[in-house]
């Protein structure tokens, strides 16, 4: 089961509490878990990355295992402590305020 | 007795306030989207408890809300928990897809060089005068939308951006649509208004669109001052009663149009400065209207500090300033073009908002006026629903 932790605005928009779990089949990539996520909660599209482009939007960022991920290509496959459920996979807004 | 409900977006969500007839005890509302901007909120006509709402945000994009309750639970349309088993099957997540259709050109950047087109918000929300499930939005960069299904999907009425959408060019404000005004009399006809873009309307609904700019001049801010395209109207505004009547407050100038648009003259008169944002019409009074001076485009607050909605009963050129229960001294914010609006009850109210988080409402056509709360974040719309 993947554990991913949304933003807070997600969250409510989503009208989830704390993390979300998923079941996503393998290869468990950054695209196939955004994916299973707006199929879960299809609230959430157009708010990660955009309708058609399928490209993250720009203060979007996804963590995983302490890296920033946001960069990698979407076919990437999420580390092994990820996919078993023993680390989050974060998606977060980037920081605001000084 | 009927009840008034007014609804104010702001930067860090919208707000509800509501108050009977008299008008004199209102109850404030939680922040409903708390965190996010609210551009704009609007009731249907046609089925008052029905309110649509723009939730924006630099970091999650664009957001449609619909509440079918009066404003007590929302949902985005097509899109909802609640509709996951929905007879439609599983929910697309469409309500907050606005895709430009076809060719999408370019306009002009800020530094006058070609630009595309690309989505970034939704400025203003007007629903259907007859039909709960239709409403228009207006976006930026600067195009308007349909729904027919309760905004669930939006479709664009993409023949506004053939009126010489190559020379549009935002302000500092961006380039949207601001004002979308339904010709009560005619289904087919439509006005709207573009920052920094102009004026513009269409007779055969939302097919073609032509500029409604003669008699504009804007000698400050475009090298030809009587363009076609491209000034900056800040609000335009009319009474159901004259749809053919416009009323407008332009970057400076407010003018009138007595033939829908075909020809404007300016009625600022004797209003200490004519720039400013919101312009609105007397409900019962036609030729009644009001505006809120603002010092100049480089000084966004009111002149000597003092917060004074300035209103013509002669349609323009006659103003006197409404100052009972307004700050008269130290009182330096603006008010936002969508910020002002009126009610229906047999004494006029008028509500505006300020960028100071204050809502002040007038009971009595303008006369008196107070704060029907204080400390909200900066105001960016205000509309008001009268309600049996």
């Amino acid at each position: 089961m993947i554990h991913v932790v949304l933003p807070f605005h997600l969250r409510n928009l989503a009208r989830v509490d704390g993390e979300v779990e998923l079941d996503v089949a393998a290869p468990v990539t950054i695209r196939a878990v955004v994916d299973a996520l707006e199929v879960r909660y299809p609230v959430l599209r157009g708010t990660i990355r955009d309708h058609d482009t399928l490209k993250r939007r720009p203060f979007v960022r996804f963590f995983a295992c302490k890296e920033d991920v946001s960069l990698e290509p979407p076919e990437t496959p999420l580390p092994e402590a990820v996919v078993n459920g023993a680390e989050p996979f974060l998606i977060v807004g980037a920081m605001a305020g000084g | 007795m009927s009840n008034v409900r007014v609804l104010v977006g702001t930067k860090k969500g919208a707000f509800i306030l509501t108050a009977d007839g008299k008008r004199q005890k209102w109850k404030v509302s939680e922040p409903h989207f708390a965190g996010w901007e609210i551009y704009h909120l609007k009731g249907s006509p046609a089925d008052p408890n029905r309110i649509y709402a723009s939730q924006t945000s630099g970091w999650f994009g664009q957001i449609i809300q619909r509440s079918d309750n009066g404003g007590k639970t929302w949902n985005t349309p097509g899109s909802s928990p609640d509709e996951l088993k929905g007879p439609e099957g599983m929910p697309k997540g469409e309500s907050n897809k606005f895709v430009y259709e076809g060719d999408v050109g370019k306009h002009l950047w800020y530094d006058g060089t070609p630009h595309p087109w690309e989505f970034k918000r939704i400025w203003h929300i007007e629903p259907s005068l007859t039909d709960p499930d239709a409403a228009y939005a207006g976006a930026e960069d600067a195009a308007i939308f349909k729904t027919t299904n309760g905004g669930k999907t939006w479709k664009e009425l993409s023949g506004l951006r053939k009126a010489k959408s190559n020379l549009w060019q935002p302000g500092a404000g961006g380039m949207g649509v601001h004002t979308i005004l339904l010709d009560p009399k005619n289904e087919k006809r439509i006005y709207i208004a573009i920052s920094a873009g102009g004026c513009f309307r269409t007779d055969d609904g939302g097919k073609t669109w032509k500029p409604i700019t003669r008699g504009l001049k804007s000698p400050y801010e475009l090298p030809d001052p009587d363009a076609e395209v491209g000034h900056c109207v800040h609000r335009i505004t009319l009474h159901p009663s004259k749809p053919d009547v416009l009323f407008m407050q332009k970057h400076w100038d407010v003018l009138r149009t007595d033939n829908a648009g075909e020809q404007w003259k300016e009625v600022s008169g004797n209003l200490p400065t004519d720039f400013g944002f919101p312009i609105d019409v007397h409900f019962h009074e036609p030729e009644t209207i009001f505006v809120v001076p603002i010092t100049s485009d480089s000084l966004h607050y009111p002149p000597e500090g003092k917060l004074r909605v300035y209103r013509s009963k002669t349609g323009g050129n006659e103003w006197e300033p409404l100052t009972k229960g307004l700050p008269q001294k130290d009182c330096y914010v603006n008010v936002l073009r969508e910020a002002m609006a009126v009610d229906q009850l047999d004494s006029c109210g008028i509500y505006f908002g300020t960028t100071g988080g204050q809502v002040y409402g007038s009971a009595d056509g303008g006369n008196s006026w107070n704060a029907i709360v204080r400390d909200l974040p900066a105001v960016y719309s205000v509309e008001v629903q009268t309600l049996p």
